[in-house]
């Protein structure tokens, strides 16, 4: 899936708008993809996924760079990508659809449809290369 | 699919406690689907122009259909103990008639919740998200039951 000049900027400009607050936002769709979406939680049996929980708060700012680069690279995804960890399992679905919960709770004003349609087209190219990696 | 008796009254505290019209809700999750999804709109050749985000949002006829299937979901509501008897008929009608792809049943589930998200902001708690989703999980496995 290609994204188009017009997706990119979209993209781009919403997420210039969170500013810092894009490690709270990748935490709090971590914890929104463990609570509707249980299964998620096997792949972190080594977390203590209680609530305030440091590791979930780690990974979530990890979430949100990782997310933070991609955003910088979308002419590269895989190449920016590169260095993640191969442990991308086929439910990132899940946390792309919490980290859109996530955005329109905090920012509805910005979250259109259109920008809603180009969020997603991106979440899916990062997901769609992350989990390219298994093959 | 169970839903804990303690969420049971998630969806309707959120539907009755807030002053969000229902007709609003209804347009801009439709809308939102047929933008964020355009595949969709092979289902709705009848309604007229679809060919941008902006035709769609203006379109009646998407209007109309919204309020369709916000009704439908405020039955689900009402009978979260019995969603496939409640679902029954329009499962056989979206097999036979419209041959919709159940996956799109999921799809405009979690559209509706970033549409909820939206509206509900800080209200639309981690917790309250999670009886949404097993609520439009539960329809849309009730709009798939009949399929055949």
């Amino acid at each position: 899936m290609a994204l188009s000049a017009e997706d990119k900027c979209n993209v781009k400009e919403f997420w210039e708008k969170l500013g810092e607050n894009t490690k709270v936002y990748g935490t709090e769709a971590l914890v929104r993809t463990f609570l509707s979406f249980p299964s998620t939680k096997t792949y972190f049996s080594h977390f203590d996924l209680s609530s305030g929980s440091l590791e979930v708060q780690a990974h979530g700012k990890k979430v949100a760079d990782a997310l933070s680069l991609a955003v910088n690279h979308m002419d590269d995804l895989p190449k920016a990508l590169s260095s993640l960890s191969d442990l991308h399992a086929h439910k990132l679905k899940f946390l792309s659809h919490c980290l859109l919960v996530t955005l329109a709770r905090h920012h509805p004003g910005n979250l259109n449809p259109e920008v809603h349609a180009s969020l997603d087209k991106f979440l899916s190219c990062v997901a769609s290369v992350l989990t390219s990696k298994y093959r | 699919m169970f839903v804990i008796p303690s969420r049971l009254n998630a969806p309707q505290c959120l539907r009755k406690d807030h002053g969000i019209s229902k007709a609003s809700m209804q347009k801009r999750n439709r809308e939102r689907l047929l933008v964020v999804y355009p595949w969709t709109q092979r289902f709705f050749d009848s309604f007229g122009n679809l060919s941008s985000a902006s035709a769609i949002l203006g379109n009646p006829k998407v209007k109309a259909h919204g309020k369709k299937v916000l009704t439908s979901l405020g039955d689900a509501v009402k009978n979260l103990d019995n969603l496939k008897g409640t679902f029954s008929k329009l499962s056989e009608l979206h097999c036979d008639k419209l041959h919709v792809d159940p996956e799109n049943f999921r799809l405009l589930g979690n559209v509706l919740i970033v549409v909820l998200a939206i509206h509900f902001g800080k209200e639309f708690t981690p917790e309250i998200q999670a009886a949404w989703q097993k609520l439009v999980a539960g329809v849309a496995t009730a709009l798939a039951h009949k399929y055949h």
